[in-house]
């Protein structure tokens, strides 16, 4: 069984995020740029499949800018077999949509014939939190959503989602599409030599005309704006301060 | 045209804060018709029906709709999706599960967390963890997008509006509910309490989240945790606030022993008072602090609930 997994170069979650003067959004020039969090785990499990032997090839794909390319062989130095980039814009700021990605990813699932799809459950950039329902959608596949453990048994994947009231486990029909959570597994780190290995690795460049999909925005953005800012308040010295504080100042017990 | 409110139903109880709050968000942009999904949601849909600005209750007694399985529900809401110029939800791990389906096949970009609806068209949301807002005008004949809620006052139950029976495709035959694993807890509920307590790494051991759940229960607070504290085993999943967790607004923020990372702040940044125990002066979470008590916790706490 080949798995597919797509990952997305996200601003590093350790970068303090500024918003560009003219309100297009968030200034992404020079700033340090990683893989996805979430990405990196729907890698990690890819590859804990083939070492399983229920895979037989990891296949990741990145739709985006150019540049890319360093995600994708991060993706193959963990131990990813091949990839594709999908080069969508040569704007580092033009966020391609979930949408437009899931037809992209949906034409590539067609040619790649998957027998799973793992993907994070959100990108750390536009928070959308879509991706994976609108390919599973787009496929008319079953879908597994926030996952945080997965068991896969022949013809269906039995997984552990974690939802609002605390976790779920449901039975999916393969092949499926599933968005994995934090709590799934903890990623590997890519060794020198595996790094070294990573650039022979096959990676083709594709764009979105090669698969007829139109990646055309469906929402404008009006503006972007920093957030209200909170101001730090007052250190109180006791216990005893805080509760006259909370009571008297502030009202709230 | 109308708005379709998508309900969340668990175990045939309605999610009504979740629900009426959406309600408040999305008052301006004309009729709400709300759907309750899954058999056993007659008291579900009735206690919809009383909700302030719904004008109908469609119920769709069906067990393919139980446990809010996404295939079958998309497919459901698809079916009534021409009717309505507005399909949303609360931003909850189920209308997140469904929606993104249901608006893909109405080929139409979803709008994730809304924290603002400015127009028909134009919505408001919060990315990069919180630390930019975004107003995005859609250009799609109908919107799919998910609300938000912790920053919006639930609607009142005033309203007597009717319950319509309806249909649906049925089981998608894609996916099968196996068991749901809830914590049963007398505790108000984490997105809707008034008072969260969260604790973070500084607790140290699951046995010392104890402690947290004590102050919270003197306080008749909820439990809330980073994800520090879940990563570590201290706490249970579903009490994690942050970006990738529970988004919670309420009129006192107690964390306790958290260093408050962007990703945390991200989800309790809203709070009306926020107090911040920490051992270490320097942390983060004293920057957004309106009251900070520079103390080992272990000392603190049990302090603060003799004291209370």
């Amino acid at each position: 069984m080949k798995v597919l997994v797509p990952v997305k170069r996200v601003i590093d979650y350790n970068v303090k995020v500024r918003v560009k003067a003219d309100g297009s959004g968030v200034d992404l020039a020079n700033v340090k740029m990683s893989m996805n969090p979430f990405d990196e785990i729907a890698v990690e499990e890819a590859i804990r499949l083939k070492e399983k032997g229920i895979a037989t090839e990891v296949v990741v794909v990145s739709i985006g800018v150019k540049q890319s390319q360093e995600t994708l062989r991060t993706a193959l130095a963990m131990g990813a077999d091949r990839a594709i980039l999908i080069e969508a814009t040569d704007n580092v700021h033009t966020d391609i949509e979930p949408l437009s990605v899931a037809k992209l990813l949906a034409a590539v699932v067609k040619e790649e014939a998957p027998g799973i799809v793992l993907c994070g459950k959100q990108a750390i950039d536009n928070d959308m939190n879509a991706t994976g329902q609108m390919l599973s959608a787009l496929l008319g596949w079953s879908q597994a959503t926030f996952v945080s453990e997965l068991a896969i048994d022949g013809d269906k994947a039995v997984v552990t989602r974690e939802v609002d009231g605390g976790l779920q486990t449901i039975s999916v029909k393969m092949p499926t599409i599933v968005s994995v959570d934090l709590r799934l597994n903890e990623p590997r780190y890519a060794s020198l030599p595996n790094i070294m290995k990573a650039k022979a690795k096959p990676l083709a460049i594709k764009t979105p005309a090669d698969f007829g999909v139109d990646v055309a925005p469906r929402l404008s953005i009006v503006k972007t704006v920093e957030p209200a800012g909170r101001k730090a308040g007052v250190k109180v010295s006791s216990v005893a301060e805080l509760i006259a504080k909370l009571k008297d100042e502030a009202g709230v017990i | 045209m109308a708005v379709l409110l998508i309900a969340d139903v668990n175990e045939g109880a309605l999610a009504t804060d979740a629900v009426a709050k959406t309600l408040a968000a999305v008052a301006s942009l004309g009729e709400v018709h709300v759907l309750v999904a899954g058999t056993g949601g007659d008291a579900a849909a009735a206690e919809a029906a009383k909700l302030s600005g719904v004008s109908k209750v469609l119920f769709a007694d069906d067990h393919a709709y139980c446990h809010g399985m996404a295939e079958s529900t998309a497919a459901l809401v698809v079916g009534l999706a021409g009717g309505y110029s507005h399909i949303c939800g609360a931003a909850t791990a189920f209308n997140k599960n469904v929606l993104p389906r249901v608006a893909a096949l109405l080929d139409v970009m979803v709008i994730s967390d809304a924290t603002a609806v400015i127009d028909a068209d134009t919505f408001e949301r919060p990315i990069y963890a919180g630390n930019a807002v975004q107003t995005v005008k859609s250009a799609d004949a109908k919107k799919v997008f998910t609300v938000r809620t912790a920053t919006f006052t639930a609607v009142e139950a005033n309203g007597s509006a009717a319950v319509e029976k309806i249909g649906g495709p049925g089981e998608a035959g894609l996916s099968a509910w196996v068991e749901d694993k809830t914590a049963t807890s007398d505790r108000p509920e984490l997105t809707s309490a008034g008072i969260v307590v969260s604790g973070g790494r500084g607790v140290g051991s699951k046995e010392s989240f104890d402690l947290i759940e004590k102050l919270a229960d003197k306080l008749g607070a909820a439990v809330g945790a980073s994800r520090a504290a879940v990563d570590s085993g201290y706490a249970p999943n579903d009490w994690q606030v942050g970006q990738t967790g529970k988004v919670v607004a309420p009129q006192l923020y107690v964390a306790v022993g958290i260093s408050g990372a962007i990703q945390h702040l991200a989800g309790m940044k809203d709070s009306k008072v926020i107090v911040a125990i920490n051992k270490d002066e320097e942390a983060p979470i004293f920057q957004v602090a309106d009251y900070g008590l520079v103390a080992d916790l272990f000392t603190a706490v049990p302090e603060l609930i003799e004291k209370l």
